[in-house]
């Protein structure tokens, strides 16, 4: 019980995927325009990293080790990722035409997170149990949607606010996500990684 | 004396303010003479404007109804002395914007003749609830507080909820106004009866008199008053002189710890709020048949030779009174109709006292206020803001023209109280860019709405257009259908006749 | 070839083969969307069915806009206010005007000296604003008139002109 507390402490705050370990920036930057979108992006991310990281662990498990096909990995964890994001597209496009239109290229771009691979490959990497893996990809979707809607939030005040003319736009969104980054560096020695 | 109940509601932010009442209150309170001529705008009231039913060189007395609302939301306007009407025309009114509004203005003969009443009046506690309502209508009882709203349509709007509470409000937070506090000292009785008349009418069991506590002899008036009346209906309160305490909703929060919801009424939490001075007219008009003609007007500040409370006749012009108390001081600079947070800057003192003129501010010149620099985000305004608004927030996407996020931070219930422009230390004009943000999401809904029903026309048309076009393919189709069989049988019987012609020809 | 290649090439190939047939199932029974954005594209518009934009109504360039096929910049009436709400509710960008209209709110007036009664201009409006009867007098019910200018063409004695309001 208290290893999967860490585990959930750990990917949320201390090695939190976007802030500290710089993997998945391509939605955080990308789509936290506004509150919604980012909302739905999370949602939408969470879904595909915990289905993804809980059927990679078991395709690992039990198809690639036994047959020795471990150099199989990166490919077929691809191909379940992949498979994956096209299912919450499909899902994501009849239940709210609206998000879909609103997040556009960066569904499918899920599948070219490097957060979704990256918890996937590292499941392997640490020896993770079945539990241990779905709770590190659960805790590794949970650090992802909290910093996603954080920057959204100061991201929609950014927007009204009185910022000098060179500033304005990216320039201060990637300003804002280092200080973010640097808040995070708080967290590191409170639990191994 | 009534011992005041101390267990109050709480209310946040608000400031308190230096009151300056003194001033005026170290006076007794005085009677202005009847002035040569009365201008009487013929829209005291919040709603619809009134319409005159006097014309020009009729000679009327005071008490006469001298003008009539045409639709549910108004009050009628009466004379406030006898005298001969020589104009109806627009006039310098203390509008917002400085406007001229149609008044009817009025020669006085001196003599100040009553109209006799029609007949003698019960006492009020005969009368049913229903016709002490019509009766108060009548009287062109307003609210007196400021907001002039038509006390009889607050009364039948009231009893169709469920009501626990009367709340005389004699708060009066803003400073230099004191007209309540006065009226409450030397018109103590005909405010409590003017209570016990409005309990009747809503069939209530308990009424609060609220006064702040900065008002030591008011409140030992009142509750002299009360003891000789002995209706234990009537509690008094004492509440902080805290500014905004005397606001409706703020009121009720404190006397009753309810909060008005956003956007709601005080009967939504099951009370009624009302100004003394609009209690003391309804027993005015109730009791002795004399309808709202005169108010007690505070006339103070620094450019006020001699700062007094007067009681006025409603159309007496600023000028008269600003004469009867001693004139102008040399500093005086700008004149405020109301007090120094929410009164209405005006320009000339041609302007007459309504029943909206709680006070004449005349004073010398505020000393500069600095430019308008940028939001610190210190969050001084939030601390303050008695409805627990952002006011940071709004004014942020009061800037960026935000209709969505200003309604979702809650701009209309902004009371335009002057709190957070107070306390801003970058003096940004707060109050005045919420005022014009609400003027601009009240227009967009406008638009809104037009924009939905032109749809629905559009859609309604299409639909009308789309059943003639099938109504006409039917009735094609049925002729085709009618021309298939009628076809043959008609060309048929043309030939038979052709034959029966050849053969009658042969 | 070694069993070890196949055994490999097998896998991925199993492995595909079955997030296809998931893939297949999952597009089956789950139907397409319902054309819910493109009412809500259509709430925002301003309703005045004027064609300004080069699509015949409002819905129709909204659906346009939901499929890619036309920009969110192209409608007059509905002013900046309209495409910096569709930009939100997009996500996208918000664009400058493409064409800016020519009075700010007006409605159309018919000069009744001239009006020779015959309802070419009553069949024109979208929204039904204009009364009138064959060759009696027509009028047009400023209330309802949303400044589209689609009856002025009509008129075969030019009666209609347009009037901005205050």
């Amino acid at each position: 019980m208290t290893e999967l507390i860490v585990i959930l402490v750990g990917t949320v705050l201390v090695n939190n995927f976007v802030l500290v370990r710089f993997l998945g920036l391509c939605p955080f930057m990308g789509v936290s325009r506004n509150l919604e979108a980012a909302a739905g992006m999370s949602l939408a991310t969470a879904f595909v990293l915990t289905l993804s990281s809980a059927t990679a662990y078991l395709l690992h498990r039990y198809v690639l080790v036994p047959l020795e096909l471990e150099y199989l990995r990166t490919i077929s964890f691809i191909l379940v990722i992949a498979a994956s994001v096209q299912f919450t597209e499909i899902m994501v496009r009849r239940l709210s035409p609206l998000l879909n239109q609103v997040l556009g290229i960066y569904i499918p771009l899920i599948a070219t997170n490097c957060a979704v691979l990256g918890v996937a490959l590292l499941n392997v990497q640490q020896s993770n149990g079945f539990v241990q893996s779905v709770f590190f990809g659960f805790g590794a979707a949970a650090g992802f949607a909290l910093v996603l809607v954080m920057f959204a939030t100061i991201r929609e005040r950014l927007e009204v606010a009185d910022i000098p003319a060179p500033f304005r736009g990216t320039a201060i969104a990637l300003m804002t996500a280092g200080i973010m980054s640097l808040a995070f560096m708080g967290f590191s020695g409170m639990a191994r990684p | 004396m009534s011992a005041p109940t101390y267990d109050l509601g709480k209310l946040h932010g608000g400031l308190r303010l230096d009151a300056n009442k003194q001033i005026a209150t170290s006076e007794p309170l005085q009677s202005i003479p009847i002035p040569a001529q009365l201008v009487l705008p013929i829209t005291q009231h919040a709603g619809d404007a009134a319409q005159p039913i006097v014309g020009i060189g009729e000679r009327v007395l005071k008490g006469q109804l001298i003008a009539e609302p045409d639709s549910s939301m108004g009050a009628p306007v009466h004379a406030s002395s006898s005298g001969k009407i020589v104009a109806i025309e627009p006039w310098p009114v203390s509008r917002r914007y400085g406007d001229n509004a149609p008044c009817i203005v009025i020669e006085c003969d001196g003599k100040d003749k009553a109209i006799a009443p029609a007949e003698a009046l019960p006492a009020f506690d005969s009368m049913p609830p229903e016709v002490l309502e019509t009766l108060i209508l009548q009287g062109g009882i307003v609210g007196l507080g400021g907001a002039v709203f038509p006390t009889a349509q607050k009364l039948m709007q009231a009893s169709t909820c469920k009501l626990d509470y009367l709340i005389l409000n004699g708060v009066e937070c803003e400073p230099y106004i004191s007209c309540d506090d006065m009226l409450m000292r030397e018109r103590a009785r005909e405010v409590l009866v003017g209570g016990q008349i409005l309990l009747h009418a809503l069939e209530l069991d308990i009424c609060y008199i609220a006064i702040e506590s900065d008002k030591p002899a008011a409140i030992h008036r009142i509750g002299e008053v009360l003891q000789e009346l002995n209706d234990e209906r009537l509690v008094l309160k004492q509440v902080p002189s805290i500014y905004p305490s005397g606001g409706e909703d703020q009121l009720v929060q404190l006397v009753t710890n309810l909060e008005v919801p956003s956007g709601g009424l005080p009967t939504d939490v099951g009370c009624l709020v009302q100004n003394v001075g609009t209690a003391a007219a309804i027993y005015d008009w109730i009791v002795h048949h004399e309808p709202l003609i005169s108010r007690i007007t505070t006339v103070s500040g620094d450019g006020i030779a001699q700062p007094m409370n007067v009681m006025a006749r409603l159309g007496t012009t600023v000028a008269d009174i600003v004469n009867f108390v001693g004139g102008y001081t040399e500093i005086a600079e700008q004149m405020i109709i109301g007090g120094p947070m929410t009164g209405k800057s005006v320009s000339t003192d041609r302007v007459p006292v309504v029943k909206a003129t709680n006070c004449i501010l005349v004073l010398s010149k505020t000393p500069a206020i600095s430019d308008e620099m940028p939001c610190i985000r210190c969050g001084e305004c939030a601390d303050v803001c008695p409805i627990q608004l952002l006011p940071q927030q709004l004014f942020w996407y009061a800037c960026a023209d935000d209709e969505a996020k200003l309604r979702s931070y809650g701009l209309t219930d902004c009371i335009e109280c002057g709190c957070c422009d107070l306390v801003c230390p970058s003096h940004i004009p707060l109050t005045y860019d919420f005022r014009m943000a609400k003027a601009r999401i009240r227009e967009l809904a406008d638009e809104k709405a037009r924009a939905v029903r032109a749809r629905m026309r559009f859609e309604a048309r299409n639909e009308r257009l789309d059943k003639q076009q099938n109504e006409r393919d039917e009735q094609l189709a049925q002729q085709k259908e009618a021309a298939k069989t009628a076809g043959p049988a008609a060309i048929a019987e043309i030939l038979k006749r052709k034959k029966k012609q050849l053969d009658e020809d042969e | 070839m070694s069993v070890d290649m196949w055994t490999a090439v097998l896998t991925i190939s199993v492995i595909a083969l079955l997030a296809g047939l998931a893939l297949s199932l999952a597009s089956k029974m789950l139907p397409a969307d319902s054309g819910e954005l493109v009412e809500q594209v259509n709430e925002l518009l301003p309703q005045t069915q004027c064609a300004q934009c080069g699509y015949p109504g409002c819905r129709p360039y909204a659906q346009a806009i939901v499929a890619g096929d036309a920009a969110i910049n192209l409608c007059p009436p509905g002013g900046e206010d309209t495409i910096r709400r569709l930009a939100a509710k997009l996500g996208t960008d918000s664009l400058p005007l493409a064409e800016p209209p020519a009075l700010a709110r007006a409605v159309a007036i018919i000069d009744e000296t001239v009006c020779i009664g015959c309802t070419h201009c009553r069949a024109a409006c979208p929204v039904d604003a204009i009364v009138g009867a064959h060759q009696l007098m027509h009028t047009i019910i400023e209330a309802e008139c949303t400044g589209c200018e689609l009856c002025i063409a009509p008129c075969p004695v030019d009666c209609i002109s347009m009037r901005s309001l205050p």
